[in-house]
């Protein structure tokens, strides 16, 4: 049997100093190849690891019969973002994760193929999107981060009038804000997004719901209201220091980098502090897109803190190695207690702890414990916070009923439908902070509860 | 969809009117509220507070001083052009409530942003003092403005070439020891003035409000950019101001964190220059 091909990427050394993407794609020969290596299950367990439910072996096969445009229809008949998710899902603790092939070898590299079909289709064949018979209902969706976008997609398709209100200058949410450009580059998201107007979209961008109007204005209106307006509060550690000048949240650094172009100052207009010594805390996905970038920018030292082990890091291995390889220091086991700064409020120095983990506890996480007196400090010019985010409490506190748990999620049921008639939601805003993927699936259910909610005799 | 400038003038030198058509933002804006701007594709995104709002005609003024590259970049364009981004309102209202005799003090640009609390006390049945200074008498803004929705006006000039020679806390310091009646006294300004005005009042014991500027990216409580300290506690001036207690806020740590940037601002410039000169190719 073929081994599982390898994707060519850019060299550690030359993209440290560009934004470009890393991960270069396959050739089509090797993605017929890749394609080959699946052998058809006839029960197959990667669709059931699928969150959006694609017809995986169907799509594999059409690329190993050289039928790209098969391989495309049958993507893009569950997913409306396959340039997306190809690059950005988890799938090694997804599809891949189950693939029967991994019992004994490598998995079938589903998200490649993936990605292979969708900048195929993006390179050759964008076509007009097939628009239903309009049902003439209205559908306000509320955020067009990967829940909203594939909301709005999937409510397009069944014929309803969609409005898709953005509160940024820029549709795609964490897709365009939080991913850098060098594992998810913005023109790929923007031609996604083009393909939802294609579909019938209507996107409002510079509109903060729950300022301009709120969802209660909403639905005087519109028929039904979707909210996917994500997890973007981003939280801090309560340390003292942490608001000198050159401490940044997560969200912040990586805004000022991907969405306003910082990396591209002065001919961008907006700023951001490149640092010489530059320390990112936390040790998920998030806080390795902020290293990265820091490495890119041109720091000569970039470190990743964080306070547990090496297997406990929530970012994707792929990730972990990505930044390794460009060079990123990760002190693990360690935890920062203060920030230190100068008399002009910059930070200087941070002060961190030595951590040891303990047994698992009943989350089934090891509990990192501070060993005492190994107090120490580093040197530092930048700091990145990045140890999560939150709901923003905007929507929450302008809407009617809506209830919301006590850590500011909005309460939606299994279909996404909350406590107020008519307002369903999905992804990071029921869940917290989750992946790209689980947001899209969110999307696709609520889509069909709205679709089901709209065809019933009430309305 | 861009937005239109309506009209746009020099009010006194460096110290701009612009009036914009955004009629769903002037059907919800409120009096301390802020909008945010971006003038192109490579712009930055810079917060202004409201200055007035029309909601017949669909517009929202703001008033802007050429501070950097952005501002000065502003101050160029003219009625007929168009902003790319425009988004608001953002922020807090101010509280109106009627409480009996509130002071209103404006200082530099920041009379713009107080014209509307004023107008709102006053429209709430309160009785409003209002206190504009300026350094010099050709930097002084919107006097017959603040004069119609105040029933006492007092100026003062820092080089005493209009009005009282000196502050606007000079001012309201004897206001505050002339009159035990005063409820409530707003403040905006540079952050040195509010510092100021919340140092005169702290001691009368008067409830004191200021608005802060602190630096913005999105405006809506993701970025934390603009976090200040108020009573000991970190907060975003975006979504939880842009008013606050001026007795509670940390003033150093404000404009400490404005001066941030100061370095890059100094390069957009140049760099802003240089294009302006010899023709832009970024």
């Amino acid at each position: 049997m073929l081994e599982r091909q390898d994707m060519p990427r850019q060299d550690p050394e030359k993209r440290r100093s560009n934004f470009n993407e890393v991960a270069l794609g396959y050739s089509h020969e090797q993605a017929v190849n890749e394609a080959s290596r699946c052998i058809q299950c006839k029960k197959p367990l990667c669709v059931a690891g699928c969150p959006v439910e694609i017809d995986i072996p169907a799509f594999i096969k059409c690329i190993a019969d050289d039928d790209m445009e098969g391989a495309i229809n049958e993507l893009k008949s569950m997913n409306a973002l396959p340039a997306i998710c190809g690059r950005v899902c988890p799938q090694e603790t997804q599809c891949e994760e189950v693939c029967v092939l991994a019992k004994k070898g490598e998995p079938v590299a589903i998200g490649r193929l993936e990605r292979y079909a969708a900048d195929w289709e993006l390179e050759n064949k964008l076509g007009e999107a097939e628009k239903p018979e309009s049902t003439g209902k209205k559908v306000a969706v509320v955020g067009s981060g990967p829940a909203g976008l594939t909301a709005a997609a999937e409510l397009a398709k069944m014929g309803h009038s969609v409005n898709l209100m953005e509160a940024l200058h820029k549709a795609g949410g964490v897709l365009v804000y939080g991913i850098p450009e060098f594992r998810l580059p913005k023109s790929i998201v923007q031609k996604e997004v083009e393909y939802i107007e294609r579909l019938g979209v209507d996107i409002q961008l510079n509109s903060v719901i729950g300022m301009v109007e709120t969802v209660d204005e909403l639905l005087d209106e519109y028929d039904a209201v979707f909210l996917g307006t994500g997890a973007g509060l981003p939280s801090f550690m309560n340390i003292d220091g942490e608001n000198l000048s050159g401490v940044y949240s997560a969200n912040e650094f990586l805004t000022r980098v991907n969405l306003m172009k910082a990396y591209q100052f002065p001919d961008h207009d907006t700023p951001v502090k490149k640092g010489h010594k530059v320390v990112v805390v936390g040790g998920g996905n998030v806080a390795m897109d902020a290293a990265r970038c820091a490495v890119r920018l041109g720091a000569e030292e970039v470190t990743v803190v964080y306070r547990r082990g090496d297997d406990e890091m929530p970012a994707r291995r792929e990730e972990i190695e990505n930044a390794k390889e460009e060079g990123v220091i990760f002190r693990l086991l360690s935890n920062p207690t203060r920030i230190l700064g100068d008399e002009k409020n910059w930070v200087r120095q941070m002060e961190c702890l030595d951590m040891e983990l303990c047994e698992p506890d009943e989350s089934g996480r090891c509990r990192p414990v501070p060993i005492e007196g190994s107090e120490h400090i580093l040197d530092v010019d930048v700091i990145i916070i990045a140890v999560g985010t939150s709901p923003n409490p905007l929507i929450p506190k302008t809407t009617s009923s809506l209830e919301t748990s006590k850590w500011g999620t909005i309460i939606a049921d299994d279909n996404g439908a909350t406590s107020k008639t008519g307002v369903f939601a999905g992804g990071d805003v029921v869940t917290g902070a989750a992946t790209v993927i689980s947001a899209m699936g969110a999307g696709k259910i609520a889509a069909k509860a709205i679709d089901k909610y709209l065809n019933s005799n009430n309305l | 969809m861009p937005f239109e400038i309506i009209e746009k003038s020099q009010i006194v030198p460096t110290i701009h009117n612009m009036i914009i058509s955004a009629p769903r933002i002037a059907r919800k804006a409120r009096a301390g509220q802020f909008i945010i701007l971006r003038i192109d594709d490579a712009g930055e995104r810079i917060p202004l507070t409201i200055a007035d709002f029309d909601r017949e005609s669909g517009t929202i003024t703001t008033i802007f001083q050429e501070m950097g590259k952005t501002t000065a970049q502003l101050s160029k364009m003219n009625a007929g052009e168009s902003l790319l981004d425009f988004v608001g309102p953002l922020g807090n209202p101010s509280e109106i409530e009627p409480v009996g005799t509130v002071v209103c003090v404006g200082g530099g640009v920041g009379v713009a942003p107080v014209y509307p609390i004023a107008r709102a006390h006053k429209e709430a049945g309160n009785k409003v003092i209002s206190i504009i200074g300026s350094r010099s008498a050709d930097l002084l803004l919107w006097e017959e403005k603040m004069r119609d929705v105040s029933d006492e006006l007092y100026i003062t000039t820092d080089d005493g070439t209009k009005g009282q020679h000196g502050f606007v806390t000079d001012v309201l310091k004897e206001l505050l020891e002339g009159s035990g009646s005063i409820s409530l006294v707003v403040a905006i300004g540079p952050p040195i003035m509010m510092r100021a005005v919340a140092g005169v009042t702290h001691p009368f014991g008067v409830r004191t409000v200021v608005s802060l500027n602190s630096i913005m990216v999105d405006g809506t409580g993701m970025c934390g950019s603009c976090r200040v300290l108020v009573g000991g506690e970190t907060k975003f001036a975006c979504v939880d101001g842009p008013e606050f207690d001026a007795h509670e806020v940390d003033f150093t740590l404000l404009m400490n964190r404005l001066q941030m940037y100061q370095d890059e601002e100094q390069l957009a410039m140049e760099h802003y220059k240089k294009c302006e000169r010899e023709g832009c190719q970024c």
